[in-house]
């Protein structure tokens, strides 16, 4: 039996890879793999043949073209136009420095052998041996810092949980992955499911907690269906549930589905919807590190931060901490999105640059113009103008830019961009996802809209930019919550850069 | 998305599945969403008359379900067509010329989003984000991901929907 390994990611389902699975399977004497995304995205699907030289890849793939791989022997790596090599020698893959997304791509998804393998549970193994204080010190040891967007640091989120005295304490991993230009967490729910329940049960074990939920977002099904049967997998293994591994420690896992609001990628108001109420945001304090769901101490991280957890135990935080750049340690999993030829996903140390990132690993824009401007750290992050590319990625770095990294996505526009628009958006969508809690964010996004359509039109520029920019710094300063307070920061950096934009009548009138 | 939805119906359908798949979470009120996505699986949207029942049995005032009900973008209160095809709006769909496309589509099935085709087979509506941004732009037809979407790509998904 010939292997060949067919994504069930759902980017490589977008373009074909169910028919090209379909195709290939009624070829006698192979056996069909549906494994993760190695983050190759643009060459989705991409399928890869095991065979004696090691993984050799064709992309992209479509069903039609399975009768010219046959031709071409490709069950043997033969030569074939969509031929890409051994996969792991491809530049794009080999420049990576891949610690949260080793496997993914490799393995299928839901294999407890597969996982072990590769490498899966020894950070869990470790855990079940030592004590909660311990685990929270390697956590924190390693530097890592959440990775959703905020970068608070883990060790210290997970210490005040440890620490807080209460019957039962929760653990929730926030997957409403609802950034445009953001995908990673999508990747590890569907190409590696099994790190994320691994790194949710060690959190478990260091704060005391037996429960935890994964919010999922209802935008992403396959995820919602690979992590649900990840945790059957999981739980019929022993390495979750009741004594796991034979130990007297136990954890519990469920999924909950989101329902489209984008605000539930707040924490408080993920909680709000993990209670089964209106996504609302909640005023802090109390903090979830000790009031969070149903009132309880609750460790809420994102997927990233979880996921980075089984490397740190099993190879130790002081390893994890070589990596990066000041305050920003260890890698982060970056999303090349939009306007991008090459897009994907690229892990790399804090510190690598956003040209390297968009030119050397995303080859430029997709349509071949130059790049205009990146918006880094999804919808409320800033947009960056081409010249100031060379800046490296790191928390501190990006917030003296008045940017953000955030969950490290990049969404790449080109020349074309509109960038009144742009800002017209930033406003748009939170007056569309604002809950509705604090006035700042209600009412200031709309107030926004029409300020900046006034902007447009030549309606007293002047005075409604200086408007625009007291209101930004009203919900800035005002707002509950990061929705409300960071909208500013794709309008006033669109402003700042680019304020040839928000002037057309007198561009037009100077042409 | 594409279950079978009631027309005018005032049986009590609604309130005895609204009971069932509630009792099928254990009458848990923080399980709402979920009893909501299982009653929209069910019967196409969420229709008034379960609203009531839902209450009953998770005890919750009619007021905090409603609240709910009208809080997420995802919960309908009208049946919806056949198939949805949600269209991405968001940024980097934008950079690939996404508010074009949701220009086109508007335009080929002559209805704007968040409405339904006149044949019933089809509602569109915006979302923001789909995940797939690496290949945009992106639509999801019920729950099946499409990228790299164009005008071709589109017909032939409108094709089958009306099949």
């Amino acid at each position: 039996m010939t292997k060949i390994y067919v994504p069930r990611d759902s980017a490589a389902r977008s373009v074909g890879a169910d028919e090209v699975a379909a195709e290939l399977a009624k070829i006698d004497g192979v056996e069909i793999i549906r494994n993760g995304s190695r983050g190759l995205l643009w060459l989705e699907p991409m399928i890869e043949v095991e065979t004696p030289q090691g993984r050799i890849a064709y992309g992209p793939v479509e069903a039609s073209d399975v009768d010219s791989l046959k031709a071409a022997d490709f069950l043997t790596g033969g030569g074939h136009k969509l031929r890409l090599g051994n996969i792991e020698d491809h530049p794009y893959l080999k420049n990576q420095e891949r610690l949260t997304f080793a496997r993914c791509g490799i393995t299928d998804p839901v294999s407890v052998a597969d996982y072990v393998k590769h490498g899966g549970f020894e950070g869990l193994r470790k855990a079940l041996g030592l004590s909660g204080a311990d685990i929270v010190a390697e956590v924190t040891q390693s530097g890592l810092r959440g990775r959703g967007g905020a970068g608070f640091p883990t060790g210290i989120k997970w210490k005040t949980v440890h620490d807080a005295k209460a019957e039962q304490k929760y653990i929730c991993c926030n997957a409403d992955e609802g950034d445009s230009g953001t995908f990673a967490d999508r990747m590890v729910m569907e190409g590696d499911p099994l790190m994320l329940i691994e790194g949710m049960t060690i959190a478990g074990l260091a704060v005391g907690a037996s429960k935890g939920y994964v919010y999922i977002r209802s935008e992403y099904p396959d995820a919602i269906a690979t992590m649900k049967e990840a945790i059957a997998v999981a739980v019929a293994a022993d390495w979750l549930g009741a004594t796991i591994q034979g130990t007297d420690k136990s954890f519990h896992l469920e999924v909950r589905r989101g329902a489209g609001a984008y605000i539930c990628g707040e924490e408080t108001a993920m909680l709000e919807s993990l209670e089964g109420k209106r996504g609302t945001v909640r005023p802090k304090p109390p903090i979830p590190a000790l009031e969070g769901l149903f009132g309880k101490p609750t460790v809420i991280n994102n997927v990233l931060s979880f996921a980075a957890v089984p490397f740190i135990m099993a190879k130790g935080g002081a390893v994890y901490r070589n990596y990066g750049m000041g305050r920003s340690l260890g890698t982060l999993p970056f999303q090349l999105a939009g306007n991008i030829k090459q897009g994907g996903l690229v892990e790399k140390a804090f510190g690598v640059t956003l040209r390297q990132l968009v030119e050397d690993f995303g080859g430029g824009t997709f349509s071949g113009k130059p790049i205009r401007a990146i918006q880094v750290g999804g919808p409320l992050g800033s947009y960056i103008p081409a010249s100031q590319l060379d800046m490296p990625m790191d928390y501190e770095t990006f917030a003296a830019a008045q940017a953000m990294v955030g969950h490290g996505g990049l969404v790449v526009f080109d020349e074309t961009v509109d960038m009144a628009a742009q800002a017209r958006f930033a406003m748009e969508f939170c007056a569309i996802e604002s809950c509705g809690k604090c006035t700042p964010c209600r009412i200031g996004s709309t107030r926004g809209v029409e300020v900046i359509d006034r902007i447009v039109a030549g309606v007293e520029r002047e005075s409604n930019l200086e408007l625009l920019s007291d209101l930004c710094q009203t919900m800035t300063d005002g707002s509950l919550c990061a929705m409300g307070g960071l909208t500013p920061m794709p309008v006033m950096s669109a402003i700042r850069h680019f304020p040839e934009d928000f002037d057309k009548p007198a561009q037009l009138a100077a042409e | 998305m594409s279950g079978k939805h009631t027309l005018i119906d005032l049986s009590p359908r609604e309130a005895t599945a609204a009971r069932e798949i509630a009792l099928r979470y254990g009458n848990k009120p923080d399980a709402l969403l979920e009893i909501l996505h299982d009653l929209q699986e069910h019967l196409g949207f969420i229709p008034e008359a379960s609203l009531p029942a839902l209450a009953k049995a998770l005890n919750l005032s009619r007021a905090e379900v409603h609240g709910v009900v009208t809080f997420y973008h995802d919960f309908k209160r009208e049946p919806q067509g056949r198939h949805v095809i949600k269209v991405c709006r968001a940024e980097a769909c934008q950079s690939m010329k996404g508010n074009e496309l949701a220009a086109m589509i508007e335009r080929y099935l002559q209805v704007k989003l968040g409405q339904t085709t006149a044949d019933g087979a089809i509602t569109v509506e915006a979302v923001y984000c789909l995940g797939n941004c690496a290949l945009s732009p992106a639509i999801m037809v019920d729950d099946k991901l499409v990228g790299r979407v164009d005008a071709a790509k589109f017909e032939k998904i409108v094709a089958e929907c009306r099949t």
